[in-house]
């Protein structure tokens, strides 16, 4: 591998990938908290790719693949639901959606 | 033969009786109730006289009930002499009590529960009388005890019924107790519980366990038979009806532990100790309660007394080694006993539930038959040659004077009292003038009946059925004595006491209460039946019942079990509390707690811990 680094790429990730639970902890914004889910989803992919590069193997791109569908199937499903909780609650703060704490 | 007919037909009458017997009609109790025992009667005449002379005993297994090791309790029935005295005297005078109770029970509620009741218990001394073991012995003890319960509470509306019952109940544990510690013991030593094979291998043994069991077989034979210091549930069981004191208290349940005894007479006879104690509790049960049926006024009462007295005759009987003098007065005893019973309850009925003698009175003009049949009675049990009493008293008495002549003196001084208290309540109740409300009426013949059948066995009973002779071959019989002192003091005694009673209720009416005035302290001691059972009560009872309360109940049971158990609950609270936290609803603080568990994990891996 020439150029970048194989670290630089796993720093990369990790950096993401905690930009992602910090948010995800972080903020009370419905969209914002899924936004940081996608980041970590993402990180992740980024490593699966990295690996497979350095690896010759296709196996993390395939899984790279599997995590794009998810996550494109979460956004479709995780956005619907987000809808009908602002519609039924007029609410997107993620503290306030807990009536199945009782 | 098919032994096991002659209990089962009065169980199915119980079960038929108790199943339906709500939605049947009187006649048809009746007949069910009636005609079970009257089969189990015939099928025990027809069963006896297919077994000829019984020289052997007759032995018929059905299954085997307890195989443990070496151990096999099998249940089996036998039939042998005094087996078939016994089959005899319960299935006959059972018959005629049952009989009877048609026309005494016909005014009561709950009758055909009565019926099955009777049925049951018909069942259960059938058991005990038939076993072939005494694990089989034991299931008809006990049966009897609980039918004795559920009879005594009979009129279960009123407190002294039910009190009565679990008197009765409890205090027969206590033997029963004794019993079951007999059973341990005999498994023990002789690794079987079949009447056979303990009996012939007795010889051997050691002497600390043979007299062990016995003394232990004594207590239960002391709890059924309300012998000293067992007794005291006895005159309480009068609170049942009439006929289940006949039955039950007087001629069959109560005699179960003299069966008991003479039927291990083998054990006692290499158990001289415990032999003695039965003499000696015996002669002393009867002196003691005849004391007591002096002064009583209830006329059931008195016949109870008189009951646990006669009993003590048959335990002095036993103990002193004429066994089959025992039995003899067991059977005359059943007759007598049962026919100055039905006679009383012929009274009661008559006077509508009167039962107290000092209300009674010029009772021969108005209730003749009744009348007639008890003084049968009443010379029977007092001795008067040569009526059935007389033969089997006399066997006893002769027995105990060859084996020691203070329980013979004992033994005469007792039949004087009891001739005496028996023709007390007989001319307090019929002669004289009537001193009671109400119109007596004689009672109809379906309870006449009985009473005749019944005063012609008290009467004919011991000159007819020779008991001794017949238990021979079981029984040795002693020599005959040459010497007619014995007999003669006895009778003498007995005619003594009939005479007192006649000056003094008859001739004197004034007499006994100068008598009670002069010795008010003595009376008043016998009146209360020397305060046993307050003795007992403050000796026994209450220790119990204020132990269980403060140690029992507030000690172990509320401190130290609902302590731990609420304990444990109060401490599982504590702790869901704790962890109940965690489970806020807030995505943000699970998403922390994965995160935690993630570095968790991870640092472990990187320790090195995790494969």
């Amino acid at each position: 591998m020439t150029g970048v680094p194989l670290s630089w790429y796993l720093i990369l990730s990790a950096v993401l990938f905690t930009l992602g639970i910090a948010g995800f902890l972080q903020r009370r914004n419905i969209i914002t908290v899924f936004m940081s889910i996608e980041l970590m989803l993402n990180a992740v992919n980024l490593t699966f790719i990295t690996f497979s590069y350095q690896l010759k193997q296709v196996n993390g791109q395939i899984f790279s693949f599997f995590v794009m569908v998810v996550a494109a199937a979460e956004a479709a499903v995780g956005l619907a639901i987000i809808l009908t909780v602002f519609k039924n609650r007029q609410t997107l703060n993620i503290d306030e959606v807990s009536s199945m704490k009782d | 033969m098919q032994l096991w007919l002659i209990p089962v037909f009065p169980l199915a009458g119980f079960l038929l009786n108790g199943i339906f017997g709500r939605r049947l009609s009187k006649a048809v109790i009746n007949t069910i109730a009636i005609g079970s025992v009257l089969l189990s009667f015939a099928w025990v005449l027809k069963t006896l006289a297919g077994l000829g002379d019984l020289s052997v005993a007759h032995t018929e297994q059905y299954f085997t009930w307890i195989q443990s090791g070496t151990l096999n309790v099998g249940f089996d029935f036998t039939v042998d002499r005094l087996t078939a005295v016994m089959l005899l005297v319960v299935t006959g005078v059972g018959s005629v009590i049952h009989v009877y109770s048609i026309g005494y029970m016909a005014h009561e509620g709950g009758y055909y529960r009565f019926f099955s009741y009777m049925n049951l218990f018909m069942f259960f001394m059938l058991t005990l009388v038939l076993a072939a073991n005494y694990l089989v012995m034991f299931v008809g003890w006990e049966g009897v005890g609980l039918c004795s319960y559920l009879l005594i509470s009979f009129y279960f509306d009123k407190k002294f019924a039910t009190d009565a019952g679990n008197k009765a109940f409890i205090v027969n544990r206590i033997g029963d107790f004794g019993f079951s510690l007999a059973m341990f013991l005999i498994v023990v030593n002789f690794g079987s519980l079949d009447f056979g094979v303990v009996f012939t291998s007795v010889a051997g043994k050691p002497q600390g366990a043979l007299e062990a069991i016995a003394f232990l077989l004594l207590l239960g034979a002391c709890g059924k038979s309300a012998q000293l210091p067992l007794y005291v549930w006895l005159p309480d069981a009068m609170a049942g009806p009439t006929p289940v004191s006949a039955l039950i208290h007087a001629a069959t349940m109560v005699t179960a532990g003299v069966y008991m005894i003479a039927r291990s007479a083998a054990i006692y006879a290499h158990a001289p100790a415990a032999l003695e104690a039965v003499a000696i509790i015996g002669v002393l049960t009867a002196f003691f309660a005849a004391t007591i049926g002096l002064a009583q006024n209830d006329i059931k009462k008195v016949w109870a007394y008189s009951t646990i007295s006669q009993l003590g005759y048959m335990f002095l009987g036993a103990g002193v080694g004429a066994f089959s003098a025992g039995i003899y007065h067991l059977v005359t005893h059943a007759f007598f006993k049962a026919l100055l019973f039905l006679g009383s309850g012929s009274v009661i009925h008559a006077l509508s539930g009167e039962q107290d003698l000092r209300n009674m009175g010029g009772l021969r003009k108005k209730i003749p038959w009744t009348f007639w049949t008890m003084l049968c009675a009443a010379v029977a049990i007092s001795g008067v040659p040569p009526f059935a009493g007389f033969f089997s008293k006399d066997a006893i008495l002769a027995a105990a004077g060859r084996h020691a002549p203070w329980m013979y003196w004992l033994g005469v001084i007792t039949a004087g009292m009891t001739a005496f208290y028996v023709f007390r309540a007989i001319f307090l109740a019929f002669f004289g003038n009537y001193r009671g409300k109400g119109h007596p009426h004689e009672s109809p013949w379906v309870m006449l009946g009985p009473l005749v059948i019944l005063a012609a066995l008290s009467l004919g009973g011991g000159y007819f059925f020779k008991v001794p002779d017949f238990l021979s071959p079981l029984f040795p019989l002693a020599a005959e004595p040459d010497n007619l002192a014995p007999m003669l003091i006895s009778v003498a005694f007995g005619l003594a006491g009939i005479g007192l009673a006649a000056w003094f209720y008859i001739l004197q009416p004034d007499l006994p209460d100068r008598i009670v005035a002069t010795f008010s302290g003595l009376y008043k001691l016998i009146y209360n039946k020397y305060f046993v059972d307050e003795i007992y009560g403050a000796a026994v009872v209450n220790p119990v019942v204020e132990g269980s309360n403060a140690v029992l109940w507030k000690g172990i049971d509320v401190a130290m079990i609902d302590g731990t158990v609420n304990g444990i609950g109060h401490r599982a609270q504590g702790i869901g509390g704790v962890l109940k936290k965690l489970q806020s609803g807030n995505i943000r603080s699970y998403a922390a707690w994965i995160l935690l568990g993630v570095v968790v994990l991870l640092s472990m891996g990187v320790m090195g811990d995790l494969r």
